[in-house]
């Protein structure tokens, strides 16, 4: 239903009074078929919102295509992108600031109506009160302001603003990152209701392992704006193969007793995406790194058993051979 | 406690004298911390858990703050009493403190090395002429702290912005700071809140190194059940105000017993587990300028009972040193 080809983002931004060109995204190849829920996770800066922003239109590529749903959607015109709109929609991690404060609930939720639909007065009130049911808010809030709602009161209108004109696809961007956990549990469950519900699918950006195994049944790893691990979520979280993911999934502490206080977490810092490292963008913090491989040739994705793929040499048949 | 505490809070309460009326921020806090011990404390936005340190080094500006009642002792001296003379010679030596967002504590315009050895040397300013640091010593001293939190390269990390350094760089040069007083105790509210899970990763191992290597005794507040899980003795779950369950992370984690905390657990996605159903917590935190009469937790808990509407006993069980606020636990408990 959606897939992206080496689509890659460049920011032109100013470095100690240079130009310089921050390559946010590169050559990300993401395949999202239709009811999928993929979850896109990373650290901070890995460029999980500029994939998700660029998909809508709402950032432009600088290579690269995406393809929705057979179409090539990379440079579309005004009529195409309205359709685009329609069909594709995006939820946003603080949903204190998406609303308008001055706005009432009913006022948000009917915006995206009245802009795409003929539907006004009685009928488009209906409608809206339909929709807060779906997401699990009684009618009295239709007159309600912003400031008078929770967090997670928020975020269940931004969603039922945003599944409004019966999207196919809808983009989650750290959806339950500002809500606190009681209240992330509600929204998760309901996400994954509606989904089902509403045949919809699901490209959902977190940085919280979690929630994305907890949400979706693909995971991309994303680290320095590419994409190092792709696969089912159960058998990459169960086996990790790319050392990123590996070391990833081992930092995060549990919440359960009897786990060593103390581990060797991974080395270093994430290097800054305008110096970027020679060869695998990983190799300044890897262990397995291979000296004259990993830090000077660029690597491609292999594919391995089940779907999965991995961005790293280890996986490369021939040169273990060489290695051994 | 297993042994005698460093810091030990006392039915604290305090209240915000704020435009729309009282605010019941703290209601009861009773809490400790023994030497070489690590408490966590967690809980939800906004039930107070850095209100309830902020104090311990007179952080509370009053008004709007204003103690009702209780007493904060460290080793005995309560520090809602002593004389800003007294505070000067703790803050910062005996006890330190750190915070989520190191930038806001960390001065642009002075490089990491000028700013250490300006808080080494204020350190010592209850020292007699010949104990004091000169200011190459204190240079000294900060680059071996920055050793300590390793910080790689510290002789020329010193000399750097801190602009120029990454957020987790940051964190462990505010670390080295607080510790070049050598504390006791550390108190680090959210200190890996801001950071990424490879970084907060390094900090949380060079924090549990600090507490196994130099007895030092810390209190970790975050709203992350994982990161207390991880690194601490004991944990304090806070709602609305109270510390509503204390005990260490196997019976706290491993046997809930307040129906708070049992929620809490049942409401975050397990990272290493394949999904299971969650439940969240129905309803919202009391509106604490008007509290409950009873249990703050009474609208939201599954198994409120009548009795409820009457303020909930505080029930030890000493043997364990385990604390729930809860009329479910009126007759005591067992930990079996
Ligand atoms: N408009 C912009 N101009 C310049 N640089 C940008 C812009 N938007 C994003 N970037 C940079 O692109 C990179 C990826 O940004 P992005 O917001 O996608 O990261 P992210 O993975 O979503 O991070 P976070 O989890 O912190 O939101 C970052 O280095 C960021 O600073
Ligand atoms: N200076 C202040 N004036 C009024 N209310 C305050 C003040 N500081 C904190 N509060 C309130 O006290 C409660 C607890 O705050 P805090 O301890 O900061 O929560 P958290 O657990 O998130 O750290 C919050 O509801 C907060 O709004
Ligand atoms: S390619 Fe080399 S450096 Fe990169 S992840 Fe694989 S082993 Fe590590
Ligand atoms: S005192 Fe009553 S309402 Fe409060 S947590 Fe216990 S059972 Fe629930
Ligand atoms: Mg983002
Ligand atoms: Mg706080």
């Amino acid at each position: 239903m959606l897939e992206t080809r080496d689509l890659s983002v460049g920011f032109k931004i100013n470095s100690g009074g240079k130009k310089a060109v921050l390559m946010a995204v590169n050559k990300v190849n993401l395949n999202i078929r239709k009811g999928d829920a993929l979850g896109l996770v990373g650290e901070s800066g890995s460029g999980k919102s500029t994939v998700g922003r660029t998909i809508l239109h709402l950032n432009k590529s600088t290579g690269g295509s995406v393809i929705f749903d057979g179409q090539d959607i990379t440079s579309l015109n005004r009529t195409d992108e309205k359709i685009l709109r329609r069909r594709a929609q995006m939820v946003f991690q603080d949903p204190h600031s998406a609303l308008n404060p001055r706005m009432t609930i009913l006022r948000s939720v009917a915006e995206p109506l009245i802009l795409h639909t003929k539907l006004r007065g009685p009928e488009l009130r209906e409608k809206v009160g339909t929709l807060l049911e779906i997401v699990g808010l009684q009618k009295q809030f239709l007159y309600r302001y912003p400031h008078e709602l929770s967090g997670g009161q928020k975020q269940r209108v931004c969603i039922a603003r945003a599944i409004a004109l019966n999207p196919e696809l809808l983009v989650l961007d750290e959806p339950t990152s500002a809500l606190d956990v009681s209240v992330q549990a509600q929204i998760l469950e309901f996400l994954k209701s509606i989904q089902k519900e509403l045949d919809l699918t699901y490209l959902f950006i977190s940085h919280n392992l979690a929630v994305i195994r907890y949400v979706c049944n693909r995971v991309a790893v994303m680290y320095l704006g590419q994409i190092v691990e792709q696969g089912e979520t159960e058998d990459v979280f169960n086996n990790p193969k790319h050392p990123y993911t590996k070391a990833l999934l081992e930092a995060v502490p549990l919440p359960e007793p009897g786990q060593p206080r103390r581990g060797k977490p991974l080395v270093g810092d994430i290097p800054s995406p305008l110096d970027l490292p020679r060869g695998c963008f990983f190799n300044t913090r890897c262990e397995k790194a291979m000296a004259g491989i990993c830090d000077s040739r660029s690597v491609p994705n292999y594919l391995v058993e089940n779907n999965r793929a991995v961005r790293c040499f280890l996986y490369n048949k021939d040169l273990q051979l060489e290695q051994a | 406690m297993t042994n005698t505490p460093v810091l030990d809070i006392r039915d604290y309460r305090l209240n915000f004298n704020t435009f729309d009326g009282v605010y019941h921020a703290l209601d009861g806090v009773n809490l400790s911390v023994g030497k070489g011990e690590s408490l966590g404390i967690v809980g939800e936005t906004g039930c107070g858990k850095s209100v309830t340190v902020r104090n311990v080094l007179g952080l509370l500006p009053s008004p709007p703050a204003e103690v009702i009642s209780g007493e904060i002792l460290y080793n005995g001296l309560d520090m809602l009493k002593v004389t800003p003379e007294q505070m000067k010679k703790i803050r910062g030596i005996e006890i330190a403190m750190i915070f989520q967002d190191p930038m806001t504590y960390l001065n642009p315009v002075f490089t990491i090395g000028t700013q250490m050895t300006d808080v080494i040397l204020a350190h010592q300013k209850a020292l007699a002429k010949g104990e004091k640091k000169s200011r190459k010593e204190a240079r000294a001293h900060a680059v071996d702290m920055l050793r300590k939190v390793h910080l790689p390269n510290p002789e020329t990390q010193i000399d750097r912005y801190p602009h120029e350094l990454s957020g987790g760089m940051r964190q462990r040069v505010l670390i080295a700071m607080a510790l070049s007083g050598s504390p006791k105790l550390l108190i680090a509210d959210e200190p890996t809140t801001a950071l990424d899970v490879t970084i907060q990763a390094q900090i949380l191992d060079l924090i549990a190194e600090l507490v196994d290597d130099m007895g030092l005794s810390v209190i970790l507040i975050t709203h992350d059940l994982g990161v207390v899980a991880k690194i601490c003795d004991n944990v304090a779950v806070m709602y609305a105000g109270q510390v509503v369950e204390y005990g260490t992370i196997e019976e706290v984690f491993g046997r809930p017993k307040h129906p708070y905390t049992e929620g809490l657990l049942k409401s975050i996605p397990h990272p290493g587990r394949p999904p299971e159903e969650l439940f969240g917590i129905p309803g919202f935190l009391p509106n604490l300028l008007n509290p409950p009469v009873g249990c703050r937790f009474q609208a939201r808990c599954s198994k409120a009972m009548e009795i409820c509407g009457t303020p909930a006993p505080n029930r030890n069980n000493a043997a364990h040193d385990r604390t729930v606020l809860c009329h479910l636990y009126s007759e005591g408990f067992d930990d079996a």
